[in-house]
């Protein structure tokens, strides 16, 4: 049976989704593209070059004169000059010329660049493998994943074919009864609260969840009613705020997640800023319209590893079927939460690294309070697997995690999975400006509650972008597991003999 | 229980128009006059209050400093004629170490008093020089916190400067010595004296009366202090040249002194005639200082200042090191000694942020002395014109004392938040606990051996 629930009064959502590939265009007139082409008045619009572009950058819909503008982002640039369709070249008029979009380097920073955010809007916009023309596997920050190469054989598997590949993730390693859930990606959307973000990037978010039989998270807002259709992929977030925490929220949920500290600030509570407090949410919350809400931290029942386990206790009661998962941040200490943690008796250990996260935070915290993720992961997967523990917890990683190259790497540094955040907003064409926490929220209607900005968007689009982008990450990620012959991603946890470090003695490249 | 301390902050918008990142121009011609123009989209509303701007003069009509980034008006044109560039007078602020991110980020503080606080995560390089490898470390579960933002829990900024004995001594119940004079600050931060080249109008009245108004001590030349500023009061740190000694009068509780191999006769010379006054000794580090700081420590120097040059590092040749690591060396070698608590550590030098504040501290510091952050909060961009003798841009000298003081006051305000986030993080409940507590800090090259030197072998050389 499939139940609808409306998104405005005129319009009705199907909640099945498909995992099906489909056209999900840019939502602005001019897409942002490493290269600008440009047409000029001498054009005869004959045609030539739409007939060769095999980028599909120049364009005539049937029945049109002229070519339209040109779609440039998807140019290649000046590597075409040496083909056999160069349209600058080609047209008779001299009417096209190609230069450097000046505002594509002015986009991102070294961590998420240009060529990163160009690349997960192609893939969003596709669903398929970026263009080779945009850097897509790694940014610019110098250190950590950026440094980190997988160590490829020259010789391809001979017995291994692609369609065998699995790529599902279990998260449930714990003999207790409890539901043996498995995803089909290693990977599940983080907790954005409604509140911080606009419902109809949350509906997609939990959309494509169900679409790739994977999750996403409430977040620390409350659990909208819109989102139960999809309840079966929607994770309950407990945070130290306990804003919208009900037993009902806590029943319909296969995974309750425990929000202890957060990577993108670490070691303080999360922050709604005012301006984001409507009275939607303000409901939610049970709080005052246009309050900043900072969540205390930590918990303030918890302070030692006992306090933690009546915590869980708590929730395996009140859901007799529902896995626990503990997000913690990233401390010196980390590898022994972990296993503070799964003695509690958590079935997934969340460890979110300092670097990442989406909500506001202020910047010293971003930048300077606990570890990058590459550090934490393989520190716990040691620690777990020295107390003989590996094997009945969930390692996930998540804070930094902005291509499926990250994930493999997070996964070959001892992780089982990875939850990504930012990476999903940069599909619904997040330009990371940073100025998501005041005001009326993200200028670009993804992190908003404003009533006119939310617009901005639809459900629809959002959950199109995001299955294109799974389905492209799903794609490259078998990709490199045939490359290093593996038929499994969890036969790649821990392999860190397939790892280089461009830094480090041992990198054969670089 | 005494009063909370809290630094009072107001708005104090810049007087001049602040140099911004991101401008958006037209770069094409081949506007179709569509009269849909997206500029009055803008959802900041920048160019629709064009209009109001020039007519009732309110603000700055600047897009380059008020553009947010957010490209909405570059994608949305028609004929696509915007675009987006990087304002080259931005590139230029500052330099290496005051990078204009920094520049911009103190500008917004003294203006706001205001944490600067952002979403979508951290976009910075993965480590750097200096204090940018070194991260501080939380408290998670299993160890005590301390909610200390918006005052939930109190944290405690306050630190001590002056020698404390190693053991009191008793006779009968009786202490048997008086123990030295100690002067307690509400927060870990003094201002540095005012170089020269920015001692010009308001400038110096600025710093002194702010550092008045947080609690907190300025240093200034003691033989030709700047017009307006007195040597009297418990706020003002006057530095004499060895040679001025005595010939100038001062009320200050703590005086300041050069160093120089008899450096502890003058200060003996001081105490004489006044044993409840503090002596600093300010002392320009170099890569072998620690053993002099040890030897002045054993041989009864109370307070040290020790001065690095503006970018954090030790005054040599080549290869001063940076204070992350200089700093760790005076300190440990105190340590080992057992006579660090004999002395306060006053660093001066390189201290640009407020993160550079606690990282300090977590080296080795007991407290630190800002300097050209001052002249940041007053607007200055350190073009260096003045270092030149030319006029200063923006006629720094002219600013409104109130003006200047409040954004000092501001900037500082924003500061002590930003210690206590990071202390409260740690479930650190006072700022002196944190001193050399490197504990709660986790350094590059350790963590790096730990992760990836066990698993890939050696760092290249030069990496």
């Amino acid at each position: 049976m499939s139940i609808t629930v409306s998104a405005s009064p005129t319009v009705q959502i199907d909640t099945e989704v498909s995992r099906e590939v489909k056209p999900a265009r840019p939502r602005y007139r001019n897409e942002i593209g490493k290269y600008s082409i440009h047409r000029d008045s001498h054009c005869l619009a004959c045609g030539k070059c739409v007939s060769i572009c095999p980028d599909e950058v120049h364009i005539r819909p049937e029945g049109y004169r002229q070519p339209l503008r040109p779609l440039d982002y998807r140019c290649i640039g000046f590597d075409c000059e040496k083909t056999d369709h160069y349209c600058v070249a080609a047209c008779p008029a001299g009417a096209l010329s190609l230069s450097v979009n000046p505002a594509f380097e002015t986009m991102g920073d070294c961590r998420w660049t240009p060529d990163l955010i160009a690349s997960t809007w192609a893939m969003a916009e596709t669903g398929k493998r970026p263009p080779a023309h945009l850097e897509f596997e790694t940014g610019a920050s110098g250190g950590g994943f950026d440094k980190l190469r997988f160590r490829f054989p020259e010789t391809r598997p001979k017995d291994l074919r692609r369609e065998d590949i699995s790529t599902e993730l279990l998260l449930n390693r714990r003999n207790d009864g409890r539901p043996k859930v498995k995803i089909d990606v290693p990977w599940y959307g983080g907790g954005m609260s409604f509140g911080s973000t606009n419902i109809r990037a949350l509906l997609g978010k939990a959309r494509v969840a169900k679409a790739w039989n994977s999750f996403t998270c409430t977040g620390e807002g409350g659990y909208p009613e819109r989102m139960i259709p999809y309840a079966d992929h929607v994770i309950t977030q407990v945070a130290t705020g306990l804003f919208g925490v009900r037993e009902e929220t806590i029943a319909r949920a296969r995974l309750v997640e425990f929000k202890y500290a957060q990577g993108a600030k670490p070691g303080l509570g999360g922050h709604l800023l005012g301006d984001k407090n409507t009275p939607e949410v303000a409901a939610m919350r049970e709080a005052v319209v246009g309050t900043s809400l900072f969540s205390p931290f930590p918990f303030h029942s918890v302070y030692s590893i006992e306090d933690h386990k009546k915590h869980l206790d708590w929730i395996a009661h009140v859901n007799p079927r529902a896995l626990l998962s503990a997000k913690v941040s990233t401390p010196g200490d980390v590898d022994m939460v972990a296993v503070g943690v799964y003695c509690a008796g958590a079935h997934i250990v969340h460890i979110d690294g300092s670097y990442g996260g989406t909500g506001a935070a202020p910047n010293i915290a971003k930048k300077n309070i606990a570890m990058p993720i590459e550090y934490a992961i393989n520190s716990c997967h040691r620690f777990l697997s020295d107390e003989g523990v590996r094997d009945e917890i969930t390692l996930i990683a998540s804070g930094g995690i902005r291509t499926v190259y990250d994930v493999a790497k997070a996964i070959a540094l001892g992780a089982d999975g990875a939850v990504i955040g930012t990476a999903e907003l940069v599909a619904l064409e997040c330009i990371r400006c940073g100025c998501c926490e005041s005001g009326r929220g993200c200028p670009r209607g993804i992190c908003t509650t404003d009533n006119e900005l939310l617009e901005l968007v639809s459900i629809e689009w959002c959950t199109q972008r995001l299955v294109n982008m799974y389905h492209a990450w799903r794609e490259m990620l078998v990709d490199i597991l045939y490359r290093l012959g593996l038929d499994s991603v969890s036969a790649l946890r821990g392999r860190t003999d397939l790892l280089m470090h461009l830094d480090y003695e041992n990198a054969t490249e670089g | 229980m005494p009063a909370k301390y809290h630094i009072h902050t107001h708005s104090a918008p810049p007087r001049q128009r602040p140099v911004g990142k991101l401008g958006i121009v037209d770069w094409r011609e081949d506007c179709s006059n569509c009269h849909n123009c997206v500029k009055r989209d803008c959802v900041y509303g920048f160019y629709r209050d064009e209009a109001k701007t020039l007519r009732e003069e309110i603000g700055f009509l600047d897009y380059i400093y008020q553009c947010k980034g957010c490209l909405t008006c570059v994608q949305n044109c028609t004929k696509g004629v915007l675009t987006r560039v990087v304002n080259p007078e931005y590139e230029r602020l500052g330099d290496k170490y005051y990078t204009p991110e920094i520049i911009m980020s103190n500008w917004y503080q003294a203006e706001t008093g205001s944490i600067p606080v952002s979403g979508s995560g951290y976009g910075g390089p993965f480590s750097g020089p200096g204090f940018d490898s070194m991260w501080t470390d939380m408290s998670e579960i299993v160890r005590p916190t301390r909610d200390g933002i918006h005052g939930r829990e109190y944290i405690n900024t306050s630190v001590d400067i002056g020698r404390k004995l190693l053991e009191l001594p008793f006779k009968e119940n009786q202490l048997t010595v008086t123990p030295p004079p100690l002067m307690e600050i509400p927060i870990p931060i003094i201002f540095e004296g005012v170089p020269q080249r920015f001692q010009r109008g308001n400038v110096v009245k600025c710093v002194a009366k702010a550092a008045a108004e947080i609690g907190t001590l300025f240093i200034t030349d003691a033989n030709n202090p700047p017009a307006g500023v007195s040597l009297d009061g418990g706020y003002v740190l006057p530095f004499f040249a060895s040679e001025d000694v005595g010939k100038v009068q001062t009320t200050a509780p703590m005086i300041m002194i050069p160093y120089s191999e008899d450096v502890l006769a003058l200060q003996a010379r001081i105490k004489a005639e006044n044993p409840n006054r503090l002596v600093a000794i300010r002392v320009d580090v170099v890569p072998d200082s620690a053993q002099e700081v040890c030897r002045l420590t054993r041989e009864g120097a109370e307070v040290i200042e020790l001065v690095f040059d503006p970018h954090g590092r030790e005054h040599a040749a080549t290869g001063g090191r940076h204070v992350r690591d200089a700093l760790r060396d005076i300190h440990k070698a105190l340590v080992k000694e057992g006579i660090r608590d004999l002395v306060t550590l006053i660093v001066s030098g390189g201290i640009a942020q407020a993160e550079h504040v606690a990282k300090a501290i977590i080296c080795g510091a007991d407290l630190v002395a800002i300097d050209l952050p001052l002249m940041i909060a007053l607007e200055c961009r350190l073009c260096g014109e003045c270092v030149r003798g030319e006029r200063c841009p923006i006629d720094m000298p002219d600013i409104d004392e109130k003006l200047g003081v409040q954004r000092i006051v501001n900037m500082m305000g924003a500061w002590r938040n930003q210690l206590l986030e990071l202390l409260g993080a740690m479930g650190i409940r006072e700022v002196r606990r944190l001193r050399g507590e490197v504990g709660r800090c986790m350094f590059f090259e350790d963590l790096e051996a730990a992760t990836f030197g066990r698993l890939f072998g050696k760092r290249k050389v030069g990496a």
